[in-house]
């Protein structure tokens, strides 16, 4: 991940752990991806539903497959206790990259009587990141023994409406030492540059979080549940319309096709036109389309 | 003030259930103003329990059962009464249940459940507005409580569940704290506050341990 500050356009994947110890599926997964996408992110319980531990799951693709990962960690479920141990662990198995994040409230996964914890919040978090990489120290300065090194990063919302609100937190992240970002899933190639437009100043590597929609299904879901991210009418009309195709393999090839083209030509007016340093592809259940979406774009 | 809500009838009972004769203590303060242990709620759980078939000693509201003092001083002349029930159902928030068992010396039964520090809109509508952290941080937040308002209590902004000022836990019906801070503080010219980065806390100086304030001679 660190060759995102040698100024390639680079492309990152995620992976969803289930509710398993088997991993099968997600080795699978990241061969598939290896080669085209530097790195993947390895969720954290998303949504506050239950999942292998993020860490273990990011240390198993990597030793399994060969895939960097970015090894996700929220503040929902640990204190600054059981995040800065997992950190270190985390540095012991090898993992290079680390994503920050506040995390969803308890409430809204499958485990809603679960006390939250939230002893910190991500600024904090990278702080304590920051602190524990570049100076060898906890929150409390006190040294740490071979402090690991990783790749900091933080999410951001490129979609927040009021935005400014989001922009001041986004520079705290910034101040308290975050190297990149990862956005929320955009649609909008103006939401995108307007965001990449106001985060030019930190100099900072922004990944910008696309999403391919695998069916007129996903789309639909998408669009009722991930709330402030519309999926854009033209888009959703195509793939309605696709939805019809009766001819299975027909329907599928129409489907990729809308994708690629959408989606390519988002990330040629990124790579034209902004600041961009490259694509969060959030497709988990569609990475079929990855190969073919990073060769169009080449 | 300390906002409370009476307790279904059945869980009130099965409480009961091993005991004949009941004395009754509410709260004149804040269970009054909440109308879950005010004199005409002491009086209407008489009746309710005397229909379940339970005798009723007696009853006091007194005016603040969270204070020893004011405790002892209003129930000194129904002393006879608690001593002869075999039971005290307390209509009053956690902190005066346990002042009642600490001074009074009886089996003791919460009516209501302690629900938090709020404020009152009207009977029947409180908002919890103080969760008592033992560190105000108010002024830097523009009169507005990071802490109790935001779910996840964050010191740095919204998360990413906010959406066009709304909170995401609850289905985005209450405001995100972040948004009510951010907006006030810009209206008043104090923005910079929000701009300065919030270290982590010191949960050791902070709401974890039961707390108190004590004499010195006490410590």
């Amino acid at each position: 991940m660190r060759n995102l500050e040698s100024g390639k356009f680079t492309f990152t994947g995620e992976l969803e752990p289930g509710k398993t110890t088997n991993l099968g599926h997600m080795f699978e997964t990241a061969q598939r991806l290896k080669g085209y996408v530097t790195a993947v992110n390895v969720t954290d319980n998303p949504q506050s539903f239950v999942c292998i531990s993020s860490l273990a799951a990011s240390y198993l693709i990597q030793k399994e497959t060969g895939v960097e990962t970015i090894y996700q960690v929220t503040c929902r479920d640990r204190n600054r206790i059981g995040l800065l141990s997992d950190l270190l662990g985390a540095g012991a198995l090898g993992i290079k990259n680390v994503l920050a994040l506040t995390g969803d409230y308890t409430t809204l996964g499958d485990m809603p009587q679960a006390k939250p914890v939230f002893d910190l919040d991500s600024v904090q978090l990278i702080d304590m990141m920051h602190k524990l990489v570049d100076e060898g120290k906890d929150l409390n300065g006190k040294p740490i023994e071979s402090p690991p090194k990783f790749f900091i990063g933080a999410g951001a919302n490129p979609n927040a409406d009021p935005l400014e609100p989001e922009l001041i937190k986004l520079a705290k992240k910034v101040f308290v030492g975050v190297q990149f970002l990862q956005t929320q899933v955009v649609f909008d190639i103006e939401v995108a540059k307007r965001f990449l437009e106001e985060t030019k100043r930190y100099n900072i590597p922004v990944l910008i979080g696309i999403f391919p929609l695998k069916s007129y299904g996903v789309a639909e879901y998408f669009d009722k549940t991930v709330p402030g991210v519309n999926v854009p009418d033209e888009l959703m009309e195509k793939l309605k319309v696709t939805k019809s195709i009766s001819d299975k393999k027909k329907r599928r090839q129409k489907y990729n096709s809308i994708n690629l083209e959408y989606f390519s030509d988002f990330i040629m007016e990124l790579k034209r036109t902004t600041s961009a340093s490259g694509c969060h592809i959030m497709s988990v259940g569609y990475e079929e389309l990855i190969p073919p979406l990073i060769e169009a774009v080449k | 003030m300390i906002i409370t809500e009476q307790k279904p009838k059945e869980e009130i009972l099965a409480m009961l259930k091993p005991f004949k004769k009941v004395f009754i203590i509410g709260c004149g303060t804040c269970s009054t103003l909440c109308q879950t242990g005010g004199e005409e709620q002491v009086k209407e759980m008489a009746e309710t329990l005397r229909k379940e078939g339970k005798e009723i000693i007696g009853f006091v509201v007194v005016e603040t059962p969270c204070d020893a003092r004011i405790l002892r001083r209003d129930t000194r002349k129904k002393r006879g009464e608690i001593d002869e029930a075999d039971v005290i159902l307390c209509m009053t928030c956690g902190v005066g249940v346990q002042d009642i068992v600490q001074h009074l010396k009886k089996i003791s039964v919460p009516a209501l459940n302690t629900k938090f520090l709020g404020q009152t809109e009207r009977i029947g509508e409180f908002y919890e507005r103080c969760r008592a952290c033992g560190e105000c941080i108010l002024f830097e937040t523009g009169g507005i409580c990071p802490i109790v308002r935001c779910p996840k209590s964050m010191l740095n902004g919204p998360c990413g569940g906010m959406l066009q000022g709304k909170c995401e836990v609850g289905g985005y019906k209450r405001d995100c704290a972040w948004v009510l801070i951010y907006n006030r503080l810009k209206e008043i010219g104090m923005l910079d506050l929000y701009r300065s980065y919030r270290p982590p806390r010191d949960n050791s100086k902070l709401a974890i341990e039961p707390r108190e304030i004590v004499p010195v001679t006490k410590r």
